[in-house]
């Protein structure tokens, strides 16, 4: 299967629909990369004009900036438009909702300016448009499955439904846990809580949430984002389910569910 | 006999408003002590907010029982605060019941649903008591609330009972007189009202003279109580009757998700690429430092010390915070108390000094701690729950890149981050070849 790179497209000159901005945890992240490529098989498989920046991507600078490093983000920040913008980049999809909130909401003021969808919209339109069809009694059908909103979708931006759509879709027992939605709890990583421990407390965040899901009995945790994917995954062994609970990305589940 | 109370009331009147005024002024000053920022776009959705977080309290119907009550308080505390304007014109003219006459039948029907209101308010004020001290509901026995604020939670609520039940007493020993037909009271007529002729027994075999002693104390205490609470706001939590107004009209119409930007130093990395562009000489000269972030409460947006004045202090905020709800020692809650009371020292050395002397003490370290900000996962739960539109991540944040960028202040594992993604593009150490290597994993 072929994941064609903006460079190979300005080559021929081509122009794709929409960038697929793949993040650095799902290029690096050996987890997360299975949901990179499960995402490049839809977007293949509905024949999507697609392309990814490749080597030319890096990070957004999002870790830093939470972090307090304004300067370091700047800097991200300063190369990413001039190489977006060089494309003449109009439309971007993400499956990180880090990366979709900073590119959507931070970028502009720098002067990048684009349309920024998070992948679990994007799936959302393609199945409402018909374009991505379910096989007959697929994986997920009737399994019991609980939805973990990642912060930076659902309070920072209000993606609170496309997710439970595509869900839906799937023709699943959708449970919701008591905190969810607007009121969900974080999984720990964000704020570049992710690349440090975390400070001293009672408990850890990742485990508190994570028993929260167990306690519905669910098949599968869902996800959303790369890193909430990390934080419930090391919470589920923690507890010892990892046999039981799948914890999967919305795009996994769509592309094992497709025609 | 009434000349003097005519004066004594003017007295407390003009004594009250200009304490409460002086006390005003201060705090504006204290706010504006923060730096500059525009907050009168869209004032279309400005008025939306006021009307609906406000005046609505919309952000509190996500516990809706809750909010019921705290909407009879507070729809109480101002419908029968009109009230006290009839109050206020007997007090100056000298006379009694001024409204009654003119407005007939309406105005039976109005004391009557003051009376039903009252009733709410001491009623839900009960309860509000129950659950600070009995319940013990996690966010009121945190120990952000230790000494003063938990007091002051308290005092407010007793006080609200207090007013409610002087004002039940005095309607029921006002309507007692006009029956008996005792002096100036039988000029009018109202008959009994709802809540104050349950009262009414426990006065009725009291003769004339004690039962107007009770009616005029009540209506002193009741007017009197009102002037002293308006003065008590400004050392309160409570200053959110008024403060969440202001703070709805200016909440933040970004998405929650968007961080503050810093054009001082996008600047600067636009010269470090383009030296060209960078000013030279003179020019280069006159551009002024500013601080890098926030040590104290100079460096804070005056909207982030409006915040800090509008805290009601409810702890919804830290309820919801993951860091808060699993030990760590950040609350959110306590950041906006640290703000405020960082603040209001900063006041007091003004008011003594003429101008702020440096005390060697900051927001940062003196109030809050490294721990308390490092434990901050950015989820924005706390300025989701906040009925007031406050955002104590606003503050953290702000306090971070003080720390990182004046101080170099970082946990190591956090410097490795940041020069991984300096010198490799990404948050960890990994060959930037290898971004795509991903997809000729898919080629097979």
């Amino acid at each position: 299967m072929q994941v064609p790179s903006m460079a190979e497209m300005m080559m021929n000159g081509e122009t794709p629909d929409i960038l697929f901005w793949v993040g650095c945890a799902g290029s690096f992240d050996q987890r997360a990369q299975k949901i990179t490529k499960a995402f490049a098989t839809i977007l293949n498989k509905v024949g999507l004009k697609y392309a990814i920046l490749g080597k030319e991507e890096a990070c957004t600078g999002d870790p830093a900036r939470r972090a307090g490093n304004e300067f370091l983000f700047q800097m991200m920040a300063y190369n990413n438009i001039q190489i977006l913008n060089g494309y003449g980049i109009k439309k971007i999809v993400t499956t990180c909702p880090h990366c979709f909130n900073i590119l959507k909401n931070e970028y502009p003021e720098l002067g990048g300016t684009y349309e920024v969808i998070h992948h679990t919209t994007l799936l959302q339109q393609l199945i409402n448009e018909g374009k991505i069809k379910m096989k007959e009694g697929g994986t997920f059908k009737g399994k019991r499955i609980t939805y973990h909103d990642s912060c930076y979708l659902g309070r920072a931006n209000g993606v609170y439904e496309a997710p439970r759509a595509v869900l839906e879709a799937l023709d699943v027992e959708l449970v919701e846990m008591k905190r969810c939605r607007s009121k969900g709890l974080c999984c720990g990583a964000g704020g570049a809580q992710m690349f440090k421990e975390e400070e001293k407390g009672t408990t850890r965040i990742n485990l508190e949430r994570t028993n929260e899901a167990l306690e519905l009995s669910p098949n599968v945790i869902a996800a959303a984002c790369p890193f909430c994917n990390t934080m419930v995954t090391d919470g589920v062994k923690n507890s010892e389910k990892e046999n039981e609970v799948a914890v999967l990305d919305i795009a996994e589940m769509i592309a094992a569910s497709m025609e | 006999m009434h000349l003097i109370q005519e004066v004594a009331f003017i007295i407390l009147a003009v004594v009250a408003i200009w304490l409460f005024s002086k006390k005003v002024k201060e705090i504006r000053r204290n706010i504006l002590l923060g730096r500059d920022e525009a907050f009168n776009d869209h004032p279309d959705k400005r008025w939306r907010n006021l009307l609906l977080l406000a005046f609505g309290q919309k952000k509190m119907f996500r516990n809706p029982l809750v909010a019921v009550m705290h909407f009879v308080v507070y729809a109480g505390f101002i419908i029968i605060n009109a009230e006290v304007l009839e109050i206020v014109l007997d007090g100056l003219l000298g006379k009694h019941r001024l409204f009654a006459e003119p407005l007939g039948g309406l105005y039976i029907f109005l004391i009557n649903a003051f009376e039903v209101l009252a009733f709410g308010v001491l009623s839900a004020c009960a309860i509000f008591l129950v659950r600070r001290n009995i319940l013990k509901l996690r966010r009121f026995i945190s120990k952000d609330l230790n000494g003063w604020p938990r007091s002051d939670a308290n005092y407010i609520l007793i006080t609200e009972i207090v007013l409610m039940t002087l004002f039940l007493t005095m309607n029921a020993a006002d309507t007692l007189l006009q029956q008996r037909g005792y002096s100036h009271y039988a000029e009018v007529n109202t008959g009994n009202f709802a809540i104050s002729s349950f009262i009414q027994p426990l006065l009725s075999g009291l003769n004339s003279e004690s039962l107007e002693a009770i009616e005029r104390t009540c209506w002193w205490l009741h007017i009197a109580g009102i002037f002293a609470f308006l003065n008590y706001l400004p050392y309160s939590k409570h200053l959110h009757i008024l403060l969440a107004f202001p703070n709805a009209y200016y909440a933040r119409l970004e998405p929650e998700g968007k961080m503050k930007n810093m054009p001082e130093i996008q600047k600067e990395v636009l010269y470090a690429m383009q030296p060209e562009l960078a000013p030279t000489g003179e020019a280069a000269a006159q551009e002024e430092h500013k601080k890098f972030g926030a040590k104290d409460v100079f460096d804070l947006s005056w909207r982030n010390l409006l915040d800090a004045y509008s805290c009601t202090e409810c702890g919804r905020c830290s309820a919801a915070c993951p860091a808060n709800l699993t030990g760590k020692e950040l609350s959110p809650r306590k950041i906006m108390m640290n703000t405020r009371d960082r603040l209001e020292e900063v006041g007091k050395n003004i008011d003594k000094n003429g101008q702020f002397v440096d005390d060697n003490k900051a927001l940062l370290r003196d109030y809050i701690t490294e721990e308390e900000l490092r434990a901050c996962t950015s989820c924005n739960a706390c300025v989701e729950e906040c009925p007031v539109s406050i955002s104590p991540l606003e503050i953290i944040l702000q306090m971070r890149r003080y720390l990182v960028m004046e101080e170099s202040n970082a946990p190591q594992e956090w410097n490795s981050m940041f020069s991984n993604t300096e010198n490799n593009f990404a948050p960890w150490k990994f060959a930037p070849d290898e971004r795509d290597k991903w997809v000729d994993e898919m080629k097979g």
